[in-house]
Formats: C-alpha cells, structure tokens, sequence
C-alpha cells in the first residue's frame, strides 16, 4: 500500500484547496496519470499520480484545504501482495481517512521531548511538525531565543528568520487592533531576500467591522485562495511602494495599420492572432533594457537595488477564479510574433486552471490592459516587489492636431505606475517618451529592436 | 445468536474506556475514523472515574468541609454538632459517578461509536479476541491500548484481605477505628486523610525517607506540619514485612532501623504504586514486548514498534496520571486520522490532593540541583498574601524556577489551599516557552491566591516589593 503525501508546491505554498478528485475509491489508475487538481494561492495544479495501483483512500472532499505532508491518498500498487490487508477489504466505512496499519508512518523511535526542549508555542510546534522543519535547527526571533511561528514558516520558505520586529508602539487598551496591527510583508522572493515583518504603522487603527446584517440580509462568502492571495499583493505594494502614476497617449494609427495588415497572414499559417500587447511588449522590453531601475526589485534589508539583466514579462489575465499574472520569460529575447503566442497560450492555460506556479512567478515587470474591457484612463497598483507597471486604456479614434489640421487618429491611453523610491519622475517621462516613439514608429520596432 | 461465535471487522479499535480510551476514542470518531471501543467494565470511565480520581475527590471534598467548619471557631463561626454520614457520603460519590460515567456513554453513543463489553486479548497484529461477550473476535485495520493500570500489591498482601485504594474508596458503614496506610504517596495521603476525617486513627508507613518523594522537600514539609495534626502518625523508613489476621484485624510486621516492629491494626490499605495492565493482552501475539517495567514503549505519535497499534495513558511510560492519558489519546487519535499530531508537552502537572494541596509542573528544586543545573528560584510564602490572611490559611508557598541566563520558566511548584486550580498557569508558561518577566507583568487579580505565581516570579528576577528586601 503506498500513501501519497501533499508534495510541496512550490514558492513557500504549504496547502491548497482541492478542486477536484479525477479518481473515486476503487478506481484504477495508471503513473502520472492526473489525480487530483489542487489550487493554492497562486494557481490550480494537477497532481498526477506517483504509481500505478488501485485507489483505496481519498482524503479531503472537494473545498477542503489540504496541507504539505498529508496523505491524500492511499493507492494499493499494482504486483503488491494482497496479502498485506487481507482483512481490511470489506472496511470501507474509514475510506475518507488514510491509514493502512501504520504504514507511512515514521520508523519506529520510542524517542520522547528533547532534553533541552526549544522554547516555542504548543501550536508552532505542531505548525513546524507539519511543515517537517526542526525547531532546533530554526533560527529564533523571539525574546530568550523563543521560536515563533513566523520563524518556522520563514525558515521552511527557505529564508532567513523573520526579522525580529521592533517594539511597537503600546496600543490603546481595548483596541481591536491591538491584537495584531502588524502588516505581515509576503516573503516575496525567498530565499534571496525575506522580506522583513513591518511592526506597525502609526495612526493605523483597523476597527471591527459594524454588523451590516443589522440593516438587512448579507451574505457571507470565504474570502480564499486567489482573491486573498491579490488582497495580500495588493495592499503590501499599496503600502511599502510609494506610487507615482505618469501618463501618456501613443498615436497607434500606423501600428494597427501594420498589425491588421499582417494578422490574418499570422492567424492562417500560426494561428496565432496579433495584438496590441504583444507589440507594447517588444517595445517594452527594449525600454527596459534602457531603464534598467524599471525592471528592479529594492531589497530594503541589505539596502540594495536589484537591476534585473533579463526581462520577464508578466501580464495580468482576468479568469474566472481571480486575477492571475502569467510571466513570460526572456521577453526581451522574443519577437513580436513569439510574444503573441506565449500570451495566447499563457492565457488559455490560466482561464482553464491548468497553468503551472512556475509560469507565475519570476516577473520583472507587468502589463495589464484593460482595453479591450473599455476605460479611457487607469492607475495600476504595482506588481509588488516589481518596481513599475504599464496600464493599457482603450484605443479609440479621436480627433488630433497634426501639421496644424485635425484629423482623426487611433489613440492609446497609457499609464507607466512606479516606485518612486526607486526611480524619478524624469526617468519614467523618458521611458515612456521612447515607449510612444516605437509604437509610432513601427518600422523601428523591426529595425532597432 | 450463539454466544461467542460472531467476529467483526472493524476499522479503529479502543481498548479501554478510561480518561486515555474513551477520549481516543470521541477525537478519532470526529476526525472520521470507525470506531470501536472495548472495555471490560459495566459503566464507562476507567479507574479514574469509577474508581480513582472522581470518588476520591469526592470523598475528600467532605472531609474538607467538616475540618473547615471545624476550623472556623477561630473565624467566629461555630457548628453545635458536625458529623460525617459514611453511608450519605457513600450514595453521594455513587450517584457522581453514575452521572459523569454516563455523560461518557452519551458522548460516544452520539458519535455513533460501538461499545463492547469484554476482555480483549491480541491473537496477532491485526486481532484481538474477546471474553465475556457475544462477539468472539475483530479484526481491525488499527488500535489503541488503553487498559491504564491497577493497584500494586506487595509479596505479602496478596489475598490477605488488605485494602487497595479500589476497596478504600468504597466507604464502609462505619470506619474501621485503626488505618494503617502503607505508601505515603499521593493516594495513601489522600485516602488516609479521608479516613481520619471520618474519625478513623491512621497510621501512614513509608519505605522511603520521606513522604511524596517527587516533590520538592518544603512543599511537602509544609503539607505535612498541617496534616500531622490529623494523622495518629507517619512512620517514614520502616518497611513492611507481613501482615497477619488477628480476630477482626491485622497485625502488621515493620522493619525499622533494622529492627523489627509489630503494629496492630483494624484495617490496612497498600498504597505502593500501580502496575500498567499489560500482562493479560497477549502482546507477544501482537509482536509487542514491553519494558521492565511492563510499559508498551511508543514514539511521539504514541505508536508502538508495530505501528498500527497505539498506546496511551498508564500502559506506557511516565507518571500513571489521567491527564496525561487524555492528551496521549488525542494524540493517537490524531495519528492514526493521518495529522501531524505528537505528544510533545514540555510538562505533565502533577496534584496531590492533600489538605492543603500540593502541585507542581516542569522541573522541581531538587531536580535542578541534581542536574547541576543553575536556575533562578523565586519562591513567596502565602502568608505575606492578603487572600491568604482572609481565608485564615497562610501555610503555603509558591516556587517559581527559571533558566539563570535565558529566565526561560522551567517549572512551578506550590502548596497551599486551591493550587490544584493554579498550576495550569504553570503548565501554560512551560509550554508557551514563557519567561519570568511574561508571569511577573500578567496581571493577577486581587486578592486572589494566584497573586503567589505573580510574586514569586518577581522574587526570581528580583523585583519583588512585597517582602522584606
């Protein structure tokens, strides 16, 4: 009998929500066959299974979150001897639960409580069990070597500890904030940098929320997966990225006019459909090889800023189940046409949930259109820890003065949101002054670029 | 259906209804297992209910309240005539424990849990059989012994119509004139004060030195300056050799200073330790081999070398306590669902039910001083506290020991009245990993006598105000 544990997902991700189960109990399944579809924080990923056999226990229905290390499922290999569990056929009524005479348990050690125990809380303890990290081998944050919670999830992302945070100013007695005023910083790109705990901010004062129910009927809805996971992003870029929104407009007449002279050329022999983005992405990527503080990260624990010699393209594609960021890599090695046919196939992957954690991640900078939904203006929130993102508005034809007449042009709204800790307003109107000249100019697209 | 003929498969077997099995058995139900539990008694509850913990505290908590009322002349408050009914107290303690015990069956009955009445017997690691049921055997897929323990009897008590604190704990009509209590632990205390309070005269014996040798000297010595005044006497170094029946009594052969002593008496309760109930489960058929001192060894999870039987409570090693038992059995409860549970608890309290109490959690003095290992102690006797003085109980102390560097706490100790109620603060500081200073500024409401952790605390670090510096 083998019982499959949760494997790890990746990025410090330690539980997930199952989807769906693609086998039942009784069923046969074959090595690497999907088994069950789990979706954690950042995406829904297939679990194939590790061995050929029969499935005799699932653990977990569908909507119930499941944790690293788990078993979650029990297969009887095929070739195995049945004589094993002879007598526990007919048992079926413990299906939903693992076991099978303790196997998967952990050899036998009657070994019981360290001598010098680790000084931490019944439940880190429980939540270092369940993470398979050592106490001991935690770097402590807390007062008289004290391991926290904090510590051992820091410590099992593959970080460092969790900075000890600084005293933080008394709250006020009965203040609900009290209890946790504290804004837990994402350890965003581990283990390069954990990102340190802010300890508070003054004047912050979170208040429970009045009771709407009072008022007339509510309805409660768990607030999981993707949309905490964008709740998390969004506020601590809000909060640790000072935002400076800079627009502009770029005269796309000419560049639509080349894209759909060549679309349905690309459309029959690829079958890949050319669009906008994917020319704002070649000419991004070459500003930021120009801009290099644009395509960044700021570690503010070393105090160092982290230019990226490379350019991962990510873009923001609304699925059903939230926001997601598709990151396409190396954009600055793809040409138009490459780019066109990541982004169709990234965003096909995402809408159906079959996209992998590793094509979410690694982001330099992102792209977010919101043009072919309308709106004639955006201010996007930064792509924490990314330094600056690019909002597409809609292309519209609007009337322009050129050469002193007007004539009608098509018009792209676009916003450059930015750091402003780490770059000036003048490098982002330059960035973008360039940006405007590619697009314009689309024949220095294919020749500078 | 003919008896002894039918065998079950069953997925989760408990073997044991006591504080350790029954627990088992509701956390392993909730977490979705099938679950079987066997037990051999008619009512639910093991020793400790039926037999152990809840009577006897039953029982003490009358006599406590008539040596209080005793007591209180020196308050102004007098009573014209105050008597213990044995036989009152007696259907009393029945009545309590028929209800806890069925509050347990309610528990189980509702999570749908099948209880059997029978004596279970491992025939392989996957089988028990029974005895003293309709049903012959199961076969089950895991299983958790829980068969706790029962009381020592010495070379010469056997079948000599001695007491055990089983047959103590069911008071007679009238009690016996003369006690002597052999074992000066926690239970011969216990029930030997139970006994003077009913008027018998009682005679505590102890092998050792002293009495309750787990315990740090002071806190004992304090107990004892109060309860000698209750007892006929305590007899420490004196070893009983035989006993023998002299018309309605016994008289008693005592080995002390290396000379032998007679001691007449109407009745004799053998207080000296329990053995786990190990012996009768056929666990060389299981594959199982206890220790020397006939415990099942376990791992953390509470599983044995074949792992997919569990032990908790008394039947593996560490002291023979219900709570330790009930934590164990959520342990391999949670295991054996698949969670990453294990019994890693820095500390197990212990009480005794003296009067007044004595409790202690984590490492005691002595045990620091055999270690060699240099500790901050902080100790506030009772009688510099005001709730003391008010209650007219100022015997007492509270102890407070914690690493000499890190002020980790490393353990608690206490006697007075009600610290069998204080010392989970104790158990909470050494499991949080809490230091002298998170005790010393927790506020501790006033007057109360848990005010003693707070101080004590302070007098560890050396911030105490309220006494003399």
């Amino acid at each position: 009998m083998f019982e499959f544990l949760l494997p790890d997902l990746g990025e410090g991700i330690h539980e997930g929500e199952i989807l769906r189960w693609h086998v039942a109990i009784g069923d046969s399944i074959e090595e690497d066959e999907p088994l069950v579809d789990v979706e954690t924080d950042k995406a829904a990923v297939t679990i194939p299974s590790p061995k050929s056999g029969r499935v005799t226990a699932l653990t977990g229905k569908p909507g119930e979150v499941v944790h690293t290390g788990e078993v979650i499922c029990s297969i009887e290999v095929s070739g195995e001897s049945h004589e094993a569990a002879p007598e526990t056929v007919e048992v079926e009524t413990a299906a939903l639960v693992s076991t099978e005479a303790g196997v998967g348990a952990p050899p036998f050690s009657p070994q019981r409580g360290e001598r010098s125990p680790i000084p931490a809380a019944p439940a880190t303890r429980r939540i270092a069990r369940e993470l398979g990290v050592e106490l001991a081998a935690v770097p402590p944050s807390g007062h008289a070597r004290r391991v926290t919670t904090e510590d051992v999830r820091a410590f099992a992302a593959g970080g460092a500890a969790a900075q000890p945070s600084r005293p933080a100013p008394a709250p006020r007695q009965g203040d609900p904030a009290a209890a946790g005023p504290a804004v837990r910083a994402e350890p965003a790109a581990p283990p390069a940098s954990a990102t340190p705990t802010i300890s508070s901010i003054p004047f912050l004062e979170i208040n429970p929320l009045p009771d709407y129910s009072e008022e007339g009927p509510v309805e409660r809805i768990p607030f999981r997966s993707i949309r905490r996971k964008v709740a998390r992003k969004m506020v601590t870029s809000m909060i640790l990225a000072p935002h400076v929104a800079h627009m502009d407009e770029a005269d796309v007449t000419e560049l639509e006019a080349l894209r759909l002279s060549q679309r349905d050329r690309y459309q029959d022999r690829d079958g890949v459909r050319l669009n906008l983005m994917s020319f704002v992405m070649r000419a991004v990527a070459r500003g930021l090889q120009d801009w290099p503080e644009l395509n960044a990260s700021l570690d503010p624990v070393r105090e160092e800023l982290i230019l990226k010699r490379y350019v991962n393209l990510g873009f923001a594609a609304d699925t059903e189940r939230g926001l997601v960021v598709p990151v396409i890599r190396d954009a600055h090695h793809k040409s138009v046409l490459a780019l066109a046919k990541d982004t169709a196939t990234l965003a096909a992957e995402a809408r159906d949930g079959s996209i992998q954690a590793s094509s979410l991640r690694g982001g330099t900078f992102t792209i977010t259109n919101i043009g072919p939904l309308g709106g004639t203006a955006l201010v996007p929130t930064i792509n924490y820890p990314e330094v600056a993102i690019l909002g597409m508005a809609r292309v519209s034809e609007k009337p322009v003065v050129r050469d002193g007449a007007i004539v009608i042009r098509k018009i792209l709204p676009m916003t450059l949101a930015f750091d402003h800790r780490v770059a000036d307003g003048a490098q982002a109107a330059r960035f973008m002054t360039t940006l405007i000249r590619r697009l314009e100019d689309p024949a220095s697209l294919l020749i500078e670029t | 259906m003919v008896m002894g003929s039918l065998r079950l498969e069953a997925d989760l077997v408990v073997i044991g209804g006591g504080p350790g099995g029954y627990v088992a058995a509701l956390r392993a139900a909730d977490l979705g297992r099938d679950v079987t539990l066997i037990d051999e008694r008619d009512q639910l509850g093991g020793v400790c209910l039926l037999e152990g913990c809840i009577p006897s505290k039953t029982l003490i908590n009358a006599v406590e309240l008539a040596t209080a009322a005793k007591d209180a002349k020196r308050l102004g408050v007098t009573f014209d005539s105050l008597k213990i009914d044995p036989v009152k107290l007696r259907g009393h303690t029945d009545k309590t424990v028929k209800i806890l015990s069925r509050g347990v069956s309610q528990l189980v009955k509702a999570r749908g849990i099948d209880v059997i009445r029978a004596r279970a017997r491992f025939t392989g690691p996957r089988s028990i059989t029974l005895e003293g049921g309709e049903v012959s055997g199961i076969d089950f897929r895991d299983c958790i012994i829980a068969t706790g323990s029962r009381p020592r009897t010495l070379p010469w008590s056997d079948g000599s119509g001695v007491w055990t604190s089983r047959e103590a704990l069911v008071l007679p009509d009238t009690a016996p004139a003369t006690l002597v209590v052999v074992g000066g632990g926690y239970i011969g205390l216990e029930l030997g004060l139970v006994y003077a309070g009913l008027g018998s005269q009682v005679t505590v014996v102890e092998f050792d030195q002293r009495l309750l040798g787990g315990a740090d000297p002071d806190l004992v010595e304090i107990m004892v300056k109060r309860v000698r005044k209750q007892l006929h006497a305590i007899q420490t170094d004196s070893k009983v050799v035989g006993v023998e029946r002299s018309g309605d009594g016994f008289v008693l052969s005592i080995e002390r200073g290396g000379e032998l002593e007679t001691l007449e008496t109407e009745r004799v309760l053998v207080s000296v330790g329990r053995v786990p109930n190990t012996d009768a489960l056929g666990l060389d058929s299981a594959g199982i081999e206890t220790d020397a001192m006939g415990c099942i060894p376990v791992d953390a999870q509470c599983r044995s070398e074949v792992r997919n039987i569990f032990a908790i409570g008394d039947v593996t090693a560490g002291p023979m306590l219900a709570h330790k038992a009930s934590r164990e059995g959520k342990v391999a409860a949670e295991a054996a669902a698949g969670h990453a549970s294990a019994f890693d608890n820095r500390a197990i309290p212990a009480v005794v039910f003296t009067d007044p109490e004595i409790a202690w959690v984590g490492i005691t003095e002595q045990e620091a001083l055999a270690q060699g290992r240099a500790v901050k102690v902080g100790k506030f006797p009772l009688r510099a506290l005001g709730r003391a003085r008010t209650l007219g109980r100022t015997e007492g102390l509270v102890k407070v020991l914690a690493d000499a560097e890190t002020e980790l706490v490393l353990g608690v100790g206490m006697v007075g009245p009600w610290v069998s109620e204080m010392i989970a603060e104790g158990s909470l500081a050494l499991e949080m990993g809490a230091t002298l200073e998170d005790l010393l500024v927790t506020i501790h409401p006033h007057p109360t006598i848990s005010e003693a952790i707070m101080e004590a605390a302070e007098m560890a670090a050396g911030a105490g105000v309220h006494l003399p510096r």
